[in-house]
């Protein structure tokens, strides 16, 4: 496999949300506007790439029963890290990002590639593969946010298209919106990409 | 280079040695960040005081232990030459959706309320947090708990007259209820 379609499985032929279907508790939590799913996405992205680097450089070191807990300690220094550097230097980001960060640790598409991709695989393609996933995770809880919060809430990125006093379609913000959404854009998804398979 | 097989001694070292690379890790950035953070946080504090209360040009710091909860209160006491301004009450409390919601209340000196922001929660993103938008937040402006019913700020499914957000009316009723252990607590002086 090339390292570029390494790089692009991520987004739609083996996107996290929309094919593996994974992580979805982050993804129905957070998504409910488009900004929250745009910077939940890139801090996994970051944790993503960081752990996959780590993991497939001690990858031999890591006897096989072991390499679970060790996975987790390395993914959980990684969130804690981002966490503490957000509060430290943005604090502004970190206010509205906060209560999401430590829930990359319990996000089973980072323990996922570790496993699937990162204890296989050298290096280099482990960081394409976490930064290609981080990608289309962030791709696809952006695209998930941005709907939920233009019929939850008639805005975009936190601009109001709909008058001041009007409210959107509330279930949309709550969590069966969430639900809702994603089977129509898995549906979508799946339809879109069927030419590709035959 | 072959993988090392899984006898005991090999997990355990393993193991070890992770954690112990991993607190280490943790432990040097959390020295690194630690006064970033107190900074970052001092100055949120401060910014907050500076947004709910009149102008000042002297601060007094109290603390007060409410009597209808566990922790205690912070009060900021706002002078202008030796005349009280207004006082910035740090209040809390535990009956948010998820929990802890820490608001500053600013009260003029007639005891209503000036404005309100708010510091820390951990609500539903896009219902709860709306508690930090003018919409549901303005309607505490000049606001006067000494002249409602039984002198309580409530919700107006409580019989109240303060508007809930929709579909978050546990966290508007939290929100009630800090604002309430502000008011009680303001005239206090408290320890210093």
């Amino acid at each position: 496999m090339n390292q570029k379609s390494n790089f692009l499985k991520g987004f739609i032929r083996e996107n996290p949300v929309f094919v593996l279907v994974l992580g979805m508790c982050p993804t129905l939590g957070v998504s409910s506007s488009a900004i929250n799913g745009l910077g939940m996405g890139l801090a996994t992205t970051f944790v993503l790439l960081m752990s996959n680097l780590i993991i497939s450089l001690i990858k031999n070191f890591i006897p096989d029963k072991v390499r679970i807990p060790a996975f987790i300690v390395v993914i959980a220094t990684f969130v804690t890290i981002v966490d503490l550097v957000m509060a430290a230097y943005a604090p502004g980001l970190h206010a509205q990002l906060g209560i999401f960060i430590p829930l990359i640790v319990v996000n089973c598409i980072v323990l996922g590639r570790a496993e699937a991709f990162a204890s296989r695989n050298n290096a280099l393609s482990s960081v394409i593969d976490g930064f290609g996933m981080g990608l289309g995770f962030a791709f696809a809880l952006t695209l998930l946010g941005s709907v939920r919060e233009m019929l939850g809430s008639g805005s975009i990125f936190g601009m109001k298209f709909i008058p001041a006093n009007a409210d959107g379609i509330l279930i949309f913000i709550l969590a069966p919106g969430a639900f809702i959404t994603l089977g129509f854009l898995i549906a979508i998804i799946n339809q879109l990409s069927k030419p590709a398979k035959s | 280079m072959a993988k090392r097989e899984s006898s005991l001694k090999n997990m355990i070292s393993t193991l070890l040695v992770i954690t112990l690379v991993a607190s280490a890790a943790l432990a040097g950035v959390y020295n690194l960040t630690k006064e970033p953070i107190a900074a970052a946080t001092k100055k949120k504090t401060e910014n907050a005081i500076k947004e709910v209360i009149p102008p000042f040009d002297r601060l007094e710091r109290f603390a007060v232990m409410p009597s209808d909860g566990p922790d205690s209160l912070i009060l900021y006491k706002g002078y202008e030459g030796d005349s009280i301004v207004g006082t910035a009450v740090q209040t809390y409390t535990y009956k948010g959706f998820s929990g802890y919601i820490s608001i500053m209340v600013g009260f003029n000196a007639d005891g209503s309320i000036n404005d309100i922001a708010v510091l820390e929660h951990k609500e539903t993103p896009g219902l709860g947090t709306k508690m930090a938008e003018p919409k549901f937040k303005d309607q505490f402006k000049n606001l006067n708990i000494a002249q409602l019913t039984n002198q309580k700020v409530k919700v107006t499914k409580d019989q109240g007259t303060i508007e809930a957000i929709t579909a978050a009316t546990i966290s508007s009723r939290a929100f009630c209820d800090a604002v309430q252990r502000a008011w009680e607590n303001q005239k206090k002086g408290g320890e210093k």
